[in-house]
This record gives C-alpha cells, sequence and structure tokens, in this order.
C-alpha cells in the first residue's frame, strides 16, 4: 500500500492534509493521534469507501476509486462503532458477512467455528447481539471482519470504550493474527496500544503526519530516556514549575496537573528537585513513552 | 503476493470481481437472513390486513353501495369494485413503508448498511439488494390478498393471473424513488409527510373508493396524473375482465416502468452520495 500526497476535504474542511506512508505486508502499523487529527477519514480511504480528493493511493496495485470492491474483497474492516446487526444471532452475524462476500455455506461455517474460538465466543454462537458485553461486541467484530480471510485488517479505535481488562483480551487477540501473519492497520488515541501492537507508526496532528518511525525509534528519537514526573499542591504548582525551570537545563513540561522533566537520570533530577527544597506531593521516575513524543511535537496531550 | 507485486510495482491490476447482479443478489439474500426470523407472523398479518378491508369496504360499505345501484361502478357488487383497489393502494403501502424507516434505520439506527458496504458491495448493489427485498414483500403480500380475493369470490377474470406481477410492479415503482430519498435523510420526520401528503391522499382519491368521475372536474387530471391511479384502472381492469385495451395496459405499465426505472437510476446515485464520502 502507497500514499502520496494523500488529501481529504469535505466541503472547505481539510481532514486529511497531503500525507505519504508506505505499508508492507505482514507489519502492524498504527497512526496515532488525538481525536480529529484525520486518522478515521485516512482509514475510510483506505477501507475504499471513501474517494480521496487528491493525491495517490494504491492498494494491491490497484486503484480504490476503480477497483474498489475488488479491494474490499482482501480486506477486513472493523470499524470505530460497531455496525453488528443486534436483530442476529452472534453466529448469523458471520453468516450475513461471509454471504456479501459470496463465500459458500459450508466454508462459512467452517470459519465461523475457527473464528469463534478464536474470539472466545464459542459458547454464546447460538445468542442474540444486543445482550454482549462492549468486549464481546468488538470481539464478535473482528471474527466477522475476519471471515473473508483478509491479508489486511484495517481497525478503527478497537479498543476505544473498552475497560482495561476487555482491551487486554483484544490486545492478545490482535498480537496473535499479527503473529500469523496478518498486516494490521490500526489508529489509535492510546500510547500504550501503539506501543504494544505497532511495528511501526506515524503520529498524526491536524491532518498531517508529524513524524514516522517504530515506536521506540520514535522515542528515542524525540525524546529523553527517563521522565521525572512531579506533583505539587495545586496552590505551589506554578510557582513550583518557575523553580524547576531555573534549577534544571532539561526539557520541562508544564501540564495543567502536572510537571514533567526530561532527563537521562531520573533519579539524579529528582534528588536534585529536592536539595533544592521543593515538596512535591507525589513523584514518578519512568521510561519515556510515546504520549511523550506527542507532547514533544505538538506541545499537547493526546488524550485530553 | 498481490501485495509483493504492488510494492515492487510491476503489480497488474487487481483481479475484477463479480458484477452487479451477483453484488445485488448478495446484498439481498441478507435481508432474507433476516427475515426468516419474521416471516410466519408478517404471514398471518399479510392475510388478515385483506380480510379486514374485504370485510368492511366490501361488505359493510358495499351492503349500503349496492342497495343504490352500481351502475356507475360497471354493475359489478360493490365489493368487486374496490377489492383490486385496495391490492393497488396496498401493495404501495408496503412498498413505501417498506423503503422509508427501514432504509433509514439503515443508515442511522441498525446501520446495516454500513457493515455491507464494507464488503464488496457497492452503494448501488446494497440499494438494489433491498429494493429487491422490499419488492419480494409486496409479492408475498400481493399474493396473499389475491387468495383472499379469490376466496371471497371478487376475481371475475383469468386476467386476474397477472395482478401478481402488477401489484410488484406497483410497490417497485413506490419503494425504488422512496429509498433512493429516504437514505438522504438527516431526521426521520420527513418520512410522514410521504403517508400524510402522498399516499394517503391518493389512497383516497385516485379512484380507489369511488370512479375519478365523481370528483370535481378541476381534480380529475390530478386523479389521472397519480401512480396510483394506474395501478388501480390496471387491476381493476384485469380482475373484472373489462375497460382495458392493449394500448391502456402499455400507458399503465409504462407509467409505473418508468416511474420504478427512474427511481432505480435515482437510487444509485443518492447510495453513492450518502455512503461513498
Amino acid at each position: 500500500m502507497r500514499a502520496r500526497g494523500l488529501t481529504k476535504r469535505f466541503g472547505s474542511f481539510t481532514a486529511v492534509d497531503g500525507i505519504d506512508f508506505d505499508l508492507y505486508q505482514g507489519e502492524a502499523f498504527g497512526f496515532l493521534g488525538p481525536n480529529g487529527a484525520g486518522k478515521s477519514s485516512t482509514m475510510r480511504m483506505i477501507g475504499c469507501v471513501s474517494p480521496p480528493t487528491q493525491g495517490e493511493l494504491t492498494i494491491f496495485g490497484a486503484d480504490p476509486v476503480r477497483d474498489g470492491a475488488a479491494i474490499r474483497a482482501k480486506l477486513g474492516v472493523v470499524p470505530q462503532d460497531d455496525t453488528l446487526d443486534v436483530e442476529l444471532t452472534v453466529r448469523e452475524n458471520l453468516l450475513v458477512y461471509g454471504r456479501y462476500f459470496g463465500l459458500p455455506r459450508a466454508v462459512i461455517r467452517e470459519r465461523t467455528a475457527q473464528l469463534l474460538d478464536f474470539v472466545q465466543l464459542t459458547d454464546r454462537a447460538g445468542d442474540m447481539v444486543d445482550p454482549l458485553s462492549g468486549g464481546m461486541k468488538r470481539r464478535l467484530t473482528i471474527a466477522r471482519s475476519l471471515i473473508n480471510d483478509p491479508e489486511i485488517l484495517i481497525l478503527d479505535e478497537p479498543t476505544t470504550g473498552l475497560d482495561p481488562q476487555a482491551r487486554h483480551v483484544v490486545w492478545d487477540r490482535l498480537f496473535r493474527l499479527k503473529q500469523r501473519g496478518v498486516t494490521l492497520i490500526l489508529t489509535t488515541h492510546y500510547m500504550d496500544e501503539a506501543e504494544q501492537l505497532c511495528d511501526r507508526l506515524v503520529v498524526m496532528d491536524h491532518a498531517t503526519i508529524v513524524a514516522e518511525g517504530a515506536p521506540r525509534e520514535l522515542i528515542e528519537r524525540y525524546s529523553t530516556p527517563e521522565v521525572l514526573e512531579l506533583r505539587f499542591d495545586p496552590a505551589l504548582h506554578e510557582q513550583a514549575a518557575e523553580k524547576i525551570k531555573d534549577l534544571s537545563s532539561e526539557r520541562t513540561e508544564v501540564l495543567a496537573d502536572r510537571i514533567l522533566l526530561y532527563v537521562t537520570d531520573g533519579d539524579a533530577a529528582l534528588s536534585r528537585v529536592l536539595q533544592a527544597g521543593l515538596e512535591p506531593l507525589t513523584q514518578i521516575v519512568r521510561r519515556s513513552t510515546l504520549e511523550d513524543v506527542f507532547l514533544y511535537l505538538t506541545g499537547r496531550q493526546l488524550v485530553d | 503476493m498481490a501485495v509483493d507485486a504492488a510494492i515492487a510495482g510491476r503489480g497488474p491490476a487487481i483481479a475484477a470481481g463479480p458484477g452487479w447482479w451477483e453484488l445485488s443478489r448478495r446484498a439481498f439474500r441478507c435481508w432474507l437472513t433476516t427475515y426468516r426470523r419474521l416471516w410466519r407472523s408478517s404471514v398471518w398479518s399479510s392475510f388478515l390486513g385483506p380480510v379486514f378491508y374485504l370485510a368492511a369496504m366490501g361488505y359493510g360499505l358495499g351492503s349500503l353501495v349496492d342497495k343504490n345501484g352500481t351502475a356507475s361502478l360497471g354493475g359489478v357488487p360493490y365489493v368487486v369494485y374496490v377489492a383490486p383497489a385496495i391490492l393497488a393502494f396496498q401493495a404501495m403501502n408496503t412498498g413505501i413503508s417498506n423503503a422509508s424507516f427501514p432504509v433509514y434505520s439503515s443508515v442511522h439506527w441498525s446501520r446495516i448498511y454500513l457493515a455491507a458496504q464494507a464488503t464488496q458491495l457497492r452503494p448501488a448493489d446494497i440499494y438494489r439488494g433491498h429494493v429487491m427485498f422490499i419488492t419480494m414483500r409486496v409479492a408475498m403480500n400481493s399474493a396473499c390478498f389475491v387468495v383472499v380475493m379469490a376466496a371471497f369470490g371478487t376475481i371475475r377474470s383469468a386476467w386476474a393471473a397477472l395482478l401478481l406481477p402488477v401489484a410488484a410492479l406497483t410497490g417497485l415503482a413506490f419503494a425504488a424513488p422512496v429509498a433512493a430519498w429516504s437514505v438522504t435523510l438527516d431526521k426521520d420526520y420527513p418520512m410522514n409527510y410521504v403517508f400524510r401528503f402522498g399516499a394517503v391522499p391518493m389512497m383516497l382519491f385516485s379512484g380507489t373508493f369511488f370512479p375519478v368521475s365523481r370528483l370535481p372536474g378541476w381534480l380529475q387530471p390530478i386523479a389521472y396524473a397519480t401512480p396510483l391511479w394506474h395501478a388501480v384502472a390496471l387491476c381493476r381492469g384485469l380482475s373484472l375482465g373489462t375497460g382495458l385495451s392493449a394500448w391502456s395496459v402499455a400507458a399503465h405499465v409504462g407509467y409505473l416502468a418508468a416511474m420504478a426505472a427512474a427511481g432505480l437510476w435515482a437510487g444509485s446515485v443518492t447510495y453513492r452520495r450518502r455512503l461513498y464520502v
């Protein structure tokens, strides 16, 4: 898959502004960015359900506008909001979807058994979809998207709205798919999701790509090995921020509730802060994450 | 392999998929899957509806009408006169109601279209598959109605064998444009206007319960121009075996077919605009 200058406009609003990326078979590729960064619009163009306004997009060597149907035959799509048919059972949802792809019933039956087993829903096969939990519905959507044995699986915010436990189950399943060689494309505004699943990712903000690379690479390039997070009494927050800025030559980010110090050695920085007579309420020394990369690149946080 | 080829830049274009008929049929078949759950109860109501209508309009009202002589109705009992017209507007109503809220729901509530769209199906296939399903529902309801008509002894001609295809065409003629329009809506209330200002007046004034000649002169051309009048005239002619000439059949069928064709063309455009953005 290859995109050059890919642009999507809705009237005067530019959702995606001339982005370039390449994607290779078998990799897990992420679009990381806050809500409204243009991730979903990009996903819709990749999913061949939205014609690009401008630029070039090639998938499987074909043009998504001209050969959309043929490309979609080899894609699996997990949309941001579940589009399961709640009037049908779990099994029937897979049947209907398989029939959309023109698969014979016997093939669908066999794959349904395997896929429900894979997403751990075998015992719910005959149940209606409606009463399933959010995590189960998402897993069923993933199973459904795999019914046509796709070469590329597109996931738009696969774990948004799920509780932490359900998220981990979904991640585990996606990780297994990746191990099996399925190409994954996912969007997320969770940096831990991107770090866990993506071999390579682009950071999107305001309709453009601001950085590209492997998660570790990006962290090394745009952040320091460690971060010291300090939280002060809100009344003393600003005062403390001033003092810390005087104290250290390293990059400092003052957030609404915390102060972040980007340093090589977190513990050393902490003892300097304490020696200066500052009294933080909490202090954490941690490794840098993609959240820090995003903060560095855009000056804002991923999830507000 | 296709991916490798694409990366190397020597990729042949991807193999073409099946044609529009096969893809539309897939969309149609998926409606059948859902319908399988409901068909038993819907067949029941398909029989009860006509029984109620024929009993109330045909026999109840008809007993009053028949007392005064039915020369202006062609000399047949009122129930025989009105039954084919009820068949026609029932086909219209089934077509419109299945092409309004269910279509709107498929975009906004159940979002079945959005799921289908991520597969091989194109917007126009999704549209045609749904309209095929609606037409099948109209045909099923109409078949029930024709059986009830026959059971009540209101059929007077062997031409009545053609009532079913005519009713199906009537349903399609309304369903195709209404679905094409419903898919464009962002609010659901305009769909009520179709019934209030379209279906109901047509049902009352298109030569259904009384001949158009009883309307004030200035209203008559309007009544003759409505699609339902053409459907009613066809159904009545086939059921009674009188009053139709070859050219009038051609005109009626042509009118309804043109309406269906225009709807089908519009739907393939509006569905694409709605789903493919």
